[in-house]
């Protein structure tokens, strides 16, 4: 899986929420380049982070700041094959968010990414749908093992 | 040039400090690596996010301690925040002073909760100082071609 350069440009702010930008890459021909993925964190550090991340293996990926815009946008008909779901958020945490997603039949592999340790708060989660749950900071391994595991269930 | 060679290598010697000193761990490492031509200033940028997240929150947990009664669950939940933007920067030493506040707040320990809130601070205010020293001098010192760098 190749590392490329993405190309990013500002989709424009979300109307549902004034301070909260949304991030478009994608790939200029890099290997994971037809991977999609939805990153839904409330916090400007870990969008920056995730998304330098994902757009650094060339996968096309879209920000958003909460449970509810990425329940939103799948209503509008966006399809992703990768979530990167924090768990605290305003309006609609993680959790809740992952549960809807389910509800909605969203089959994307939804990887939980939160600095919390405790079991319940991971019992919680998973039992919400989530497919696995990597604790803060996600690194570049990390989200190359999770990449890898979704190419081979392609 | 040689002012430009004294000057990555001072850069190169206060980044190694950073780690030496325990100030920054892994996670910063990751940082650097993210950091491209595409994005040439990612990492001040992303630090430079985090000073403003800090100050947010360090703010809203004076406020919460002044508070009688201590609500131990916003405390909690205020340096739980803190924690992560610590944690994904790699700020080692004020992460750990986050979890020692955490720990206060579970077990109801108004006290402690106050004194590892300013030794919290303390290291904040360290780490901000050697992190703001150490890029201006990279700024100064321009790009380095990964040759130069040392881990």
């Amino acid at each position: 899986m190749g590392i490329d350069a993405g190309m990013w440009k500002l989709a424009g702010s979300s109307s549902s929420s004034s301070t909260c930008r949304r991030f478009h890459a994608s790939s200029l021909g890099g290997s994971s380049g037809e991977v999609k993925a939805l990153v839904v964190d409330d916090s400007r550090i870990n969008q920056m982070l995730h998304h330098k991340l994902l757009d650094n293996l060339g996968v096309e990926n879209l920000v958003v700041c909460n449970g509810k815009e990425a329940v939103d946008i799948h209503v509008s008909g966006k399809q992703f094959d990768l979530i990167l779901m924090d768990i605290d958020m305003p309006v609609m945490n993680g959790i809740e968010a992952t549960r809807k997603l389910r509800d909605m039949g969203i089959r994307s592999v939804i990887t939980g990414i939160s600095s919390h340790t405790l079991d319940h708060v991971k019992q919680e989660f998973i039992a919400a749908g989530i497919d696995e749950y990597h604790e803060k900071p996600l690194t570049s391994a990390k989200l190359l093992s999770i990449l890898n595991k979704i190419k081979h269930k392609d | 040039m040689e002012k430009k060679q004294q000057l990555h290598r001072q850069v190169v010697m206060m980044r190694q400090s950073l780690f030496d000193q325990g100030y920054v761990d892994d996670q910063f490492v990751q940082l650097e690596e993210l950091q491209d031509d595409t994005n040439p200033n990612f990492v001040e940028e992303i630090v430079t996010l985090y000073y403003r997240d800090s100050a947010r929150l360090i703010s809203s947990i004076e406020q919460a301690l002044e508070r009688s009664p201590l609500d131990f669950d916003k405390l909690d939940n205020l340096m739980h925040q803190f924690r992560g933007s610590s944690s994904s920067i790699g700020a080692r030493k004020v992460k750990a002073e986050c979890t020692q506040f955490g720990e206060h707040c579970v077990g109801g320990n108004g006290e402690g909760c106050m004194r590892s809130f300013q030794r919290m601070k303390r290291e904040y205010s360290a780490l901000r100082k050697k992190l703001e020293a150490y890029f201006q001098v990279a700024r100064q010192a321009g790009p380095m071609d990964t040759a130069s760098r040392s881990n």
